[in-house]
């Protein structure tokens, strides 16, 4: 339960205009600096004590990570600091990728929207609610998992990759950008410019129990690249939740398809909300290669998609959700 | 047992304690002060590129206002409690509410997840700046006036500013559409059907407004 508390403890704050002075800063504080986008994550840990970084460093005045422009090979490049709303109205992301706008338009709020960033959303730390309350779980350098315990609370958490800590990618545009293959473009002072398939930009708890990206200290996120790979494909993108504003994901399903003649071609199927990352779903996607677009496809892809998940106490829930979301996903809309 | 509360020696001894209370609080006040300077001078960087300086210029509801702010500080904060605009509630701290939403550069944020100091350069408008100099109110508020769209009023200006920034973007939008556009606000007295009927109104006068 938040407690709100008189202000934020003091830190100190740098508003830098360029990504050279931004990247100059990080690598000066390192660990001791905190990356300000939007805000909408970071002010929770700050207002409750239970981040207390030295230094932030806010992305807000820096042009230069914001705005939509098309790339030489017919795709995107979407500045990290471009806000959901601005991702969500994007002409060109409407007409070529649908369905990050349907992912980026199902995030939160209409305000949170207006000041969330894309790069925020997908670097966003987890909601498992032990964790964000200050326990001091794996995750936050101990050695205990509370969620996984008999008593626990784990509506929310993982059905597959647990490992130790059972939290779970609350973002709604990763599995978005993951089934589009896009590419994270990550900049550092002394490192330059190295660019991450989205795919292996998250990392579970098996990598890093300690964080959700490959980002290093120093390291920024500076662009999300989309390759015009998928462009004009077929896409679904569905979200449940329980209320229709504000929340996270119980389960996503994010899904291009090539399809010809009603065969599906090729397709990339990412879940989110189930794992520490979105879950690329590989097997089915070898699965349904060659298939007909058909309700009988769409049951064989939802049922292998939940193979091997490992319930816990209170989320064994999400198992259908996942396994109807997939079904939906490749059926597609029209039979709806 | 007889000893009284109000002897003479009593007294005095509180008198003394209530005079050294008075000055250790005073104190108190300095340092706290000190320490709300924050680390700046811990990491004496005061030149880096990006540093930010407290004393700022904020617009607000189109009036230049000399602030004092903290780093820390969110815009919520400094509308209340260093400029006196108490309009602007705050319900959640937490982005969960919207009872605090003000509009930056027209646009509906949550004034209490955003740092002061990243709207330096922004038009801040509140609640209190929609009336117009005369004391006319805006068309939305005219229509929760008569309306009566609410019940407790706690969270009414943070729907009136998320429904006016609504309305730049979608001037005429139906019933669904209005509701859709300001989801972003709370009311715990669920007054939502009459809060949409009152916005919706609102929405009319200022088309009405606009075409006279």
């Amino acid at each position: 339960m938040a407690t709100i508390h008189d202000v934020m403890p003091p830190f100190e704050l740098f508003q830098p205009t360029t990504v050279e002075d931004t990247l100059a800063l990080l690598d000066k504080y390192k660990h001791d600096a905190w990356v300000l986008a939007g805000g909408l994550d970071t002010f929770d840990w700050l207002k409750d004590r239970n981040k207390r970084p030295k230094v932030v460093v806010d992305l807000g005045m820096v042009p230069a990570l914001k705005g939509i422009k098309p790339t030489a090979d017919g795709g995107l490049e979407i500045g990290a600091a471009t806000t959901l709303t601005e991702v969500a109205k994007n002409a060109t992301v409407k007409e070529k990728f649908p369905m990050l706008m349907q992912a980026a338009e199902l995030v939160a709020s209409p305000q949170i929207r207006n000041q969330g960033t894309i790069g925020g959303n997908v670097s966003q730390d987890t909601r498992c609610w032990y964790y964000r309350s200050g326990w001091t779980c794996y995750r936050a350098g101990g050695n205990i998992c509370y969620a996984d315990t008999p008593s626990a609370i784990n509506r929310e958490h993982a059905i597959f990759d647990a490992n130790r800590c059972v939290a779970v990618n609350p973002s709604d545009t990763a599995p978005a950008l993951v089934a589009l293959d896009a590419k994270m473009v990550i900049r550092s002072l002394r490192g330059g410019e190295r660019v991450v398939d989205a795919e292996n930009y998250f990392i579970g708890p098996a990598i890093d129990i300690m964080k959700m990206n490959v980002l290093q200290p120093g390291e920024l996120l500076v662009a999300i690249r989309i390759p015009s790979t998928w462009a004009g494909s077929q896409f679904y993108f569905e979200k449940v939740r329980e209320r229709q504003v504000w929340d996270f994901p119980m389960v996503n399903v994010a899904a291009a398809m090539k399809v010809s003649n009603g065969t599906i071609q090729s397709s990339r199927i990412v879940v989110n909300a189930v794992a520490a990352h979105p879950l690329r779903l590989t097997a089915v996607e070898a699965a349904v290669a060659g298939k007909p677009r058909s309700e009988e496809t769409a049951k064989m892809a939802g049922d292998l998609a939940v193979q091997g998940a490992q319930p816990l106490n209170h989320n064994g829930y999400k198992i259908p959700i996942m396994k109807n979301l997939v079904k939906r996903a490749i059926r597609g809309e029209a039979q709806a | 047992m007889t000893v009284s509360m109000n002897s003479p020696e009593q007294s005095s001894v509180t008198r003394r304690v209530f005079i050294k209370g008075v000055i250790t609080t005073g104190a108190a006040v300095s340092a706290t002060a000190y320490l709300f300077r924050g680390p700046t001078s811990v990491l004496g960087q005061g030149s880096l590129p990006g540093s930010v300086e407290r004393l700022m210029t904020l617009n607000v509801n189109g009036q230049q206002r000399r602030v004092d702010v903290m780093k820390q500080e969110t815009l919520a904060m400094t509308l209340r409690y260093k400029l006196g605009l108490t309009g602007t509630k705050i319900g959640c701290d937490r982005s969960e509410c919207g009872a605090c939403t003000v509009l930056i550069d027209d646009v509906p944020h949550y004034s209490c997840s955003i740092l002061t100091h990243s709207v330096r350069d922004k038009k801040i408008q509140t609640i209190e700046g929609l009336e117009s100099a005369d004391g006319t109110l805006h068309p939305v508020q005219q229509a929760v006036v008569d309306e009566q769209g609410f019940q407790c009023s706690f969270c009414m200006s943070g729907f009136i500013m998320a429904t006016v920034g609504y309305l730049k973007q979608n001037p005429n939008p139906s019933r669904q559409e209005l509701a859709h556009g300001i989801s972003g606000n709370l009311c715990r007295c669920m007054d939502y059907d009459k809060i949409l009927t009152a916005m919706q109104r609102g929405a009319e006068n200022m088309r009405n407004s606009r075409s006279s």
